[in-house]
């Protein structure tokens, strides 16, 4: 069943797919104010991409592909302990975690 | 029949995708990112990588998703503290999105006639991928334990009240 299920979904289809959902992750880095919803966006594009790996991987018959996207997941697990850490440092400080407070780096 | 499978679960992942940007509430949007990774995870199984699609449902959704959840509250995050942004922004934000798909649509297209492989059973079981990051890649393996360490540290001396 398996053997037919990479046959019978064309390659373009997961690339479409995981087109739309890195779009979708775009859209809310663009879209929203709150950071933490900004980071859950970041983890949306990652996913979307780990998706294209895998696609590629299983057609292509090449299990480096997936070996990539186990490392993708553990620099993600990595990235979010320390963003997470990052934005209650800053709520401590500002009290929000809406990022345009964030602008006093700006000259 | 994995047609249709694959149509469901690309549904699913696309709505509640959507349903984490849009939804006002923080704890909502965490809420249908644990159902995307869930769907993601149904399409892992499909493409025979049964391995990646657990270690995705216990990192993402049981790992990375507490940890949100766990700030979220801590914050006391709600509704009424959401900041609003202005209609143009959202305007332009959607224009740009929809702008990057048609590109990225446009240049993936015909990657269907590339060379594709012979379907192999066993690329992506736990068996044949351990063999592939033991030997091809130990070196980044150990590397990312450096990661794990620098991170955590990283994560505790931010998370200190005072730093002498």
């Amino acid at each position: 069943m398996m053997n037919q299920a990479i046959h019978t979904i064309p390659l373009d289809w997961y690339t479409l797919l995981s087109s739309i959902l890195f779009c979708i992750g775009v859209m809310g880095v663009l879209f929203r104010r709150n950071a933490i919803i900004i980071f859950m966006s970041i983890e949306l594009m990652l996913n979307a991409v780990n998706l294209l790996l895998v696609a590629f991987s299983a057609y292509h018959n090449d299990a480096a592909g997936q070996v990539f996207v186990f490392f993708t997941m553990a620099v993600a697990a990595a990235e979010i302990a320390v963003g997470l850490a990052i934005l209650v440092v800053v709520y401590r400080n500002t009290k929000s975690t809406d990022i345009d407070v964030l602008n006093r780096l700006k000259g | 029949m994995t047609v249709y499978l694959f149509a469901i679960l690309g549904f699913f992942a696309i709505l509640s995708a959507l349903m984490v940007v849009l939804t006002k509430n923080p704890i909502h949007s965490i809420l249908y990112l644990v159902l995307t990774f869930f769907a993601i995870a149904g399409e892992y199984v499909l493409l025979n990588a049964q391995f990646l699609a657990i270690v995705n449902i216990i990192v993402y959704a049981g790992a990375i998703m507490v940890l949100f959840l766990f700030v979220v509250m801590l914050l006391n995050l709600n509704e009424e503290t959401e900041p609003h942004k202005s209609v143009l922004r959202k305007l332009i934000a959607v224009i740009a999105a929809g702008l990057l798909l048609v590109v990225l649509v446009g240049s993936l297209k015909g990657a269907d006639n590339m060379s594709i492989k012979p379907f192999s059973q066993n690329t992506g079981l736990i068996e044949n991928l351990g063999k592939v990051l033991f030997n091809d890649f130990l070196l980044p393996f150990e590397v990312s334990a450096v990661l794990f360490l620098a991170a955590m540290v990283g994560a505790v001396m931010l998370g200190k009240k005072d730093i002498k």
